[in-house]
């Protein structure tokens, strides 16, 4: 690496990532849309901290992941990686710098291969990278499993042996094998109960802070979000539609659909039994999505100019950034230049 | 008031080629007229079994109602015979499903399958079942019922696809619906039109709802009473005010002690250690003795009592019961 990452230096700036999946239909399987699941994505990761990516299915938030990793080609935009561009790396020029960002999946029965014990699974990328020589990789692997609270001698056991909860602990040992500086965590908690989700979180959160990882946290749970983020971004249809750090988020949420986002989570307390605002229709499909803002269908606020314009990312505050000019009304002097005035 | 449900001392078990598998060991609990009752656990826990055994849907074998009674409307489902089972199921009792994709035949159009079991229990002619179908459609919040009648399920999106499942449960103005995870596979905004559709069919048409799910958030927004279900017992009963604010087992507290949230964040979230036992090896005594941070030696060999904390509120921790009573003699 050439830029040496100081302490407050990103480990991971996103700026316009772009992602459109075509859609081909009949014999000649002609183009007839494309999914836009990416849509101009932008990003920014503080070393040792995390990101929260919440939204809702279909919004983009897996793609982005996978994006960053590199896992797919993006159609356009920056990926700076400790200040490197690695948006136009190729599988060669990725080689070293795979070791530095792992993935934790969500679903622990799919994501571990049956055919191999835990100990080879988690022994893998240390082989394939060559980063440690046979003899001592058994004793890697072993700490791996002692340091995600499984029993080192089970090293010699299969996933179907296991729990959710203890093959979830296996994937995250997989992916802390090859010590990674970034991991992007894709809903690895969704599928698992509430008493072993609570376990998994302060694992993710125990391991970060004492290896100094930094996390993309990828969950559509605002709470387990709210709970292990540093900063959030809310992601709509391929967009980012507000980020701000966790607090500011929760507390005062400005864009119409985080509010909507926020009101609809269940409060586990019977006496906040209030009537909801009611967010209405349906998540929309992002198969050739509306121009202008990507929200109008659903937003209680829309006017003429959010179907005819591309929405800007407004500065609203200290690191909080939001899509929406109607919350920037009223604002002084924070409206950029070259936005139509209401009614145009 | 006599309860419109009454499931009393059920036992259940699955009979493998070496193991049984003890699904509900005693499970008893009630469902009064107009109210909502949830049941709630972890997976495995026995919730689904025990409402699949309400309808006589549980698939025998290798399931076995060992012994236990299952009142409805004063009758005893479990003796009645498959021509009268019919003839409550659907029609008196009414069912909606997790997942609204594969619950709905692909094949028929969602009118097809309201009007079911219109077919099945009135004697309506077609004109009028399409209407009944329609205005059902309406009642439940579907946009434009008529032109949906004759869509196929692939066509709705997966909120329209649970509507129209609970317009289907609803066709013959059923006495109770059960309902068994019906917004885990859904999105939290339209969870919310879910759960606000639920309460407001309540209302209007007063009819008893069984909710069956693991998201406490979700049990404290619309339950009037709760049971806490942990590998096939109950553990703790209640109305929702109790349980969520003076839990009375060591495994509720755990539960919701571990949720996370943003209030929650820079402390370490409260964790239950150890796994749901298997329900073919289940531990003796009391089934949460092995993760439990109270559990004495007596907890290790005998099955706990429920205890009884007033005003309808059971937990069956005679442990957490003994201290308090020690307590508020000292």
């Amino acid at each position: 690496m050439t830029t040496a990452a100081s302490p407050t230096a990103p480990v991971l700036e996103v700026h316009g990532l772009v992602k459109h999946f075509p859609v081909r239909r009949g014999f000649l399987q002609r183009t007839v849309g494309h999914v836009k699941a990416v849509d101009g994505v932008d990003l920014f990761l503080e070393a040792g901290k995390t990101l929260g990516l919440v939204g809702e299915s279909g919004c983009g938030k897996s793609t982005v992941g996978r994006l960053l990793l590199k896992l797919m080609e993006p159609d356009a935009g920056r990926i700076l990686y400790q200040g490197t561009d690695i948006s136009l790396f190729d599988r060669r020029a990725m080689a070293p710098i795979r070791k530095d960002m792992q993935i934790i999946f969500q679903d622990p029965f799919g994501s571990l291969n049956p055919r191999m014990t835990v100990g080879q699974t988690i022994e893998e990328g240390l082989r394939i990278l060559g980063i440690k020589p046979g003899p001592e990789r058994t004793g890697r692997v072993e700490e791996l499993l002692g340091l995600v609270g499984i029993d080192p001698s089970a090293a010699d056991r299969y996933p179907h042996e296991f729990s959710g909860g203890q093959r979830q602990r296996v994937g995250v040992a997989r992916a802390l094998s090859v010590e990674p500086t970034f991991v992007v965590c894709d809903e690895p908690v969704s599928a698992l109960d509430v008493s072993i989700q609570a376990q998994i979180i302060n694992l993710l959160k125990d391991l970060g802070s004492r290896l100094g990882l930094s996390y993309l946290f990828i969950s559509h749970d605002l709470n387990v979000v709210g709970y292990i983020s540093d900063t959030v971004a809310v992601m709509y249809l391929g967009h980012i539609m507000e980020t701000a750090p966790a607090d500011d988020l929760f507390d005062q949420p400005l864009h119409p659909y985080t509010q909507a986002l926020l009101e609809a989570v269940p409060v586990p307390d019977p006496d906040r039994r209030t009537e909801r605002k009611v967010l209405g229709g349906d998540v929309p499909s992002p198969f050739n999505p509306p121009p202008g803002c990507k929200f109008q269908g659903r937003c209680p606020l829309v006017e003429a100019r959010c179907r005819e314009h591309e929405i800007p990312f407004f500065d609203a505050g200290q690191d909080h950034r939001v899509r929406c000019w109607k919350v920037m009304d009223g604002r002084d002097g924070l409206s950029p230049n070259g936005i139509p005035d209401r009614g145009e | 008031m006599n309860p419109l449900l009454s499931i009393q001392n059920l036992h259940v078990s699955f009979r493998g080629r070496r193991t049984t598998a003890r699904a509900l060991e005693g499970v008893s609990y009630d469902v009064f007229p107009g109210e909502t009752v949830c049941l709630v656990g972890e997976s495995g826990c026995g919730k689904t079994v025990s409402a699949l055994s309400i309808l006589g849907i549980l698939p025998v074998p290798p399931a076995e109602v060992t012994q236990g009674a299952i009142l409805f409307e004063g009758r005893d489902l479990l003796s009645m015979d498959e021509d009268g089972l019919r003839d409550v199921r659907g029609n008196r009792i009414a069912m909606v499903f997790q997942e609204p994709m594969t619950s709905l035949n692909p094949v028929f159009t969602i009118g097809d399958q309201i009007g079911e079991a219109l077919r099945a229990h009135r004697s309506m002619d077609e004109a009028a079942i399409h209407d009944r179908c329609a205005s059902l459609l309406r009642d439940v919040g579907m946009p434009s019922p008529e032109q949906r009648l004759r869509d196929y399920p692939h066509q709705l999106s997966g909120g329209q696809r649970q509507r129209a499942m609970i317009a289907m449960a609803l066709a013959c103005d059923p006495a109770l619906v059960i309902a068994d995870e019906p917004t885990t596979a859904l999105d939290v905004t339209i969870q919310v039109q879910i759960l606000n559709l639920f309460r407001d069919l309540q209302n209007r048409k007063g009819l008893s709802l069984l909710y069956i799910t693991h998201d406490l958030g979700v049990v404290a927004q619309i339950a009037d009473r709760i049971y806490v279900m942990y590998a096939g017992v109950i553990a703790e009963h209640g109305r929702a005010h109790q349980i969520f604010h003076q839990p009375r087992h060591p495994y509720t507290q755990g539960l919701l002690a571990s949720l996370p949230g943003r209030t929650r964040r820079g402390r370490p979230l409260h964790s239950i250690e150890g796994v749901v036992p298997d329900p073919a090896y289940k531990p003796q005594g009391c089934p949460f003795h092995p993760r439990c941070t109270l559990a004495e030696p007596a907890c290790r060999s005998e099955f706990p009592d429920l205890c009884d904390w007033g005003d309808d509120h059971k937990a069956r921790c005679p442990v957490l019961f003994q201290n308090s009573q020690a307590e508020a003699s000292a």
